[in-house]
């Protein structure tokens, strides 16, 4: 991974702001280029920063889809070998250095490395493309000089520049060792793209390139890398989320079999020792008495039902996030008026790799090499550079697979933390936190209070829509809180926020799973109200769009919708945007109502996502999100007492086994010829939903506060 | 020192005598294939062979192998041969990878024991590994996929 880029390097001819809103780094053979010392000497022509292509047909691609197993590390390099007409068999894939201005997408008007949200294959789709499609163009125009014929007479099979006239043929890398880059490179129009039908990579079902390093312990992840001289660290943060130490015994903890140091942090104490055993016997002596701050007695529950209050203050900070039509003349008017009110605990992302990272620091102290699991490895590279002192591009990043990611890992803020601690001893340090540390330290999916209300004007139809979320995090709470894919005349959306110091943090579609819960509820109340099909319900009086019918429909047809089920079993319906896709899902949920353990068996959801680039990660993305979905929803809950999470590890935060996983499950995509929407996630919001629809056909009881554990599960059934 | 054999290689490890294994494998054998997770026996991640028998490497010492024969992905075959990692790579099973060293070893055991499991025998085989992308349908595929091709 010997990726590390420094500005000045990446070309004398400067960036060439071009294509889509994606620069490219016009980079020759010439020595300014990403190429290293060995790689000119063997006289490589590298064609611009995402792409080398050698004498010898070998293509390199950089990916700047960070992977944590949603696939994009492949995906991203296949987009653009497409266009290029490379012969994928030859192309190697390497991860993109931490530079968002070469490798950053543009959102919402700036460059970003960062890899959340199911943005990579959606926001990199038409650059790559178009990339892709300059590099073959410029490869056409050389092998045209070659033959001295006219570029436009010329075709690319893989690897392979054509000349139907003539037979004549030039490999890739043939071209690559005569190659001249043009000064300005040729602009593509969208036009000249390959043709959907022509496509060879593109929707094809190519496998992943890093599932064979992972059937054998040999793909890298942080915690894997070994560093001469390394030594071991571990860390106790205050219990609450905005402590501090006061005291500690340091001097004792020291003196303790292979401790090299005790290391004071603003949040917390490190210890740093020969050995990871030793470092966390090491921690386990620690004794702080800690300052607690202002969530020093936090409690998640009380302050959760104060929530109600927050919600009817009229003093209350109030965020409009959609103000559409006249919504209090709507329910003035209106025939029916529907109100609910909802709940969600804290949930934590349990990646199953413990938050790590090892940090070198240059002897002279003015440069530092990292290894992370990143999803952002650009605002990793920031915070470890603010924490030593350092420019960014005196850090370097070596991204690592991630074990999980669903949205922790995009801050570097353990990254940072090694680097404090690898300054303090001057040694090469690997951070590893425990799984306790992990979770107790964890930054949660925040807890939230939501009151729907809806207007129907007499002939049922919905025409007013109030919805507002009640919390701290910000835009994390009101992710999912719109409905673009029904059409409700007037509404009024809104935040009303507070602040705990309680970390929070984006976790797989984060608001959209309390949203969706509250909204898809809410409009199966009201369907049921009306004794109508909940699929009817939504076409006729929620105005559904032709988009969200589609996979309405589709769905119905999967699930075989009206079909009597078995005794003890029902079936509940509900839909989710997220990321640019929608998704329609059903579950067939069955009841114990003595344990209180709902059972879901089977899980149907039609997903337009767009164009599908890659089938099978596209699916096992969807799938993932559902069992992502369903343990959220059935096992997880994050309690926070006297400022400290009450849960530690893996026996009290139950996540979903196999035992539990549904008996079936079917993904769907709708075939549509749009751009490639997010895929990672919205397989994951309709799920709360859903299940609460199939128990209120099974129990006549709604379900109202996330998640659905067993104990809530059976208050429910007494109420 | 405590002596033990390691994919099939003996090894002579200078550590405490309750260190877990775990920690000897990854950091002084330098085979990091089996994982961290929980520390506490809890998912399955670190899930190695001892004379054949499944078991979780963070809650076994040191001491407790000498002697005796440790087995972990890197050595359940030389070349990714072994039916369940072609499985593995067949089914397109991993999303982040974690975890499936220690499922892999965990459904080894089984079809060393039980070459024709039923659906219900491998869940309930599987059933302390907990893999957090949510391939458990994808694990189940690819061992009785192994299964067959065996």
């Amino acid at each position: 991974m010997d990726t590390m880029m420094d500005k000045t390097r990446i070309s004398r001819r400067g960036l060439l702001a071009g294509l889509g809103g994606l620069s490219f780094c016009v980079a020759l053979g010439d020595g300014a280029t990403l190429m290293s010392a060995a790689e000119a000497a063997e006289n490589g022509k590298a064609f611009n920063a995402w792409v080398r292509i050698a004498p010898d047909g070998k293509v390199t691609i950089y990916s700047a889809g960070t992977e944590m197993g949603q696939g994009t590390m492949t995906t991203l390099p296949m987009i653009l070998s497409e266009e290029m007409d490379a012969d994928w068999s030859k192309v190697s894939i390497e991860m993109a250095p931490a530079e968002r201005e070469v490798y950053g997408y543009t959102f919402a008007g700036q460059r970003d490395m960062a890899i959340v949200g199911s943005r990579a294959t959606q926001l990199y789709f038409n650059d790559l493309r178009m990339a892709g499609a300059q590099v073959r163009k410029i490869l056409i125009q050389n092998a045209a000089q070659k033959w001295n014929v006219d570029a436009s007479t010329l075709r690319t099979e893989p690897g392979v520049v054509v000349n139907p006239a003539s037979g004549a043929r030039l490999a890739y890398g043939e071209i690559a060792s005569f190659a001249a880059i043009p000064e300005k490179m040729p602009p593509v129009d969208p036009k000249e793209l390959k043709a959907r039908k022509d496509w060879r990579l593109i929707g094809k079902g190519v496998p992943r390139r890093d599932i064979p390093e992972k059937v054998n312990g040999t793909a890298v992840y942080a915690i894997d890398v070994q560093l001469p001289g390394m030594v071991y660290a571990t860390t106790l943060h205050a219990p609450s989320h905005t402590g501090s130490p006061d005291s500690f015994n340091g001097a004792d903890v020291k003196k303790m079999p292979g401790v090299i140091d005790v290391v004071k942090l603003s949040n917390g104490v490190a210890v740093v020792a020969a050995t990871f055993p030793q470092a966390m016997a090491a921690r386990a002596a620690l004794n702080v008495t800690w300052n607690g701050g202002a969530a020093g007695a936090f409690d998640s529950q009380k302050t959760l039902d104060s929530y109600v209050g927050v919600h009817k203050d009229p003093k209350a900070q109030v965020v409009n996030l959609e103000k559409k039509g006249d919504t209090d003349a709507a329910f003035a008017a209106a025939a029916k008026v529907t109100k609910a009110d909802f709940f969600a605990d804290y949930g934590y992302h349990a990646q199953m790799e413990p938050l790590n990272a090892v940090v070198r620091i240059a002897p002279d102290g003015k440069s530092a090499e990292v290894w992370e699991g990143t999803q952002a490895p650009d605002a990793s590279r920031d915070a470890v550079a603010q924490a030593l002192g350092l420019e960014p591009r005196q850090v370097a990043i070596n991204q690592c697979y991630m074990g999980g990611g669903f949205g922790r890992r995009t801050l570097g803020d353990y990254a940072a933390e090694c680097a404090t601690i690898a300054k303090a001893v001057g040694k090469p340090v690997k951070l590893l936190w425990t799984r306790e540390e992990d979770m107790s330290h964890g930054m949660f999916r925040p807890q939230s209070f939501q009151c729907v209300e809806a207007a129907q004007d007499a002939s049922g139809k919905v025409t007013g829509w109030k919805h507002c979320v009640v919390g701290d995090g910000g835009v994390l709470l009101h992710t999912g809180i719109k409905i673009p894919y029904y059409d409700v005349p007037n509404q009024n959306l809104e935040r009303r926020g507070v602040s705990h110091g309680v970390r929070v943090k984006h976790w797989r579609a984060v608001g959209h799973v309390f949203n969706v819960f509250a909204i898809e509820t809410m409009v199966d109340d009201m369907a049921l109200a009306a004794r109508m099909d909940p699929i009817e319900f939504r076409l006729k009086h929620m105005a559904a769009t032709p988009k969200a019918k589609a996979c309405f429909e589709t769905v119905a047809k999967m699930c075989d919708w009206n079909a009597p089920r078995p005794e003890g079993r029902a079936l509940g319906l509900s839909v989710s945007e997220r990321s640019g896709s929608l998704g329609a899902g059903v579950v067939e949920i069955s009841l114990d109502r003595d344990s209180g353990k709902i059972k879901v068996h089977k899980v149907w959801i039609a997903v337009d996502g767009g164009m599908i680039v890659t089938p099978g990660p596209a699916k096992a993305n969807i799938e993932s999100a559902i069992i992502y979905g369903l343990s959220g929803i059935l096992h997880e809950r994050i309690s926070i007492k006297d400022g400290a999470v009450e849960q530690s590890n893996f026996h009290d935060y139950n996540l979903m086994r196999m035992s539990d996983m549904p008996s079936e499950m079917h993904v769907q995509f709708i075939d549509v010829d749009t751009r490639p929407t997010g895929l990672g996630e919205v397989g994951n919001p309709f799920i709360a939903a859903a299940i609460g629809n199939a128990f209120y056909r099974l129990t006549n009881k709604r379900l109202r506060h996330l998640p659905f554990t067993p104990e809530r599960v059976k208050e429910t059934l007494k109420a | 020192m405590v002596s033990f054999t390691l994919n099939a290689k003996t090894v002579s490890i200078d550590a405490e005598p309750s260190t877990p294994l775990l920690w000897v494998i990854r950091d002084q054998a330098g085979l990091t294939g089996t994982k961290y997770g929980c520390g506490a026996g809890l998912c399955g991640a670190c899930t190695i062979h001892l004379d054949g028998v499944a078991v979780r490497a963070c809650q076994t010492q040191v001491s407790d192998v000498a002697g005796r024969k440790v087995t972990t992905i890197e050595g359940l075959s030389a070349d990714s041969s072994h039916p369940l990692q072609k499985a593995w790579v067949a089914v397109q099973t991993p999303q982040c990878g974690y975890c499936q060293s220690g499922q892999i070893m965990k459904a080894a055991e089984l079809l060393a024991a039980t070459p024709k499991p039923s659906r219900d025998q491998i869940i309930e085989h599987m059933d302390g590994n907990i893999c957090r992308c949510g391939t458990y349908h994808n694990i189940v595929a690819a061992i009785e996929l192994a299964a067959k091709e065996g």
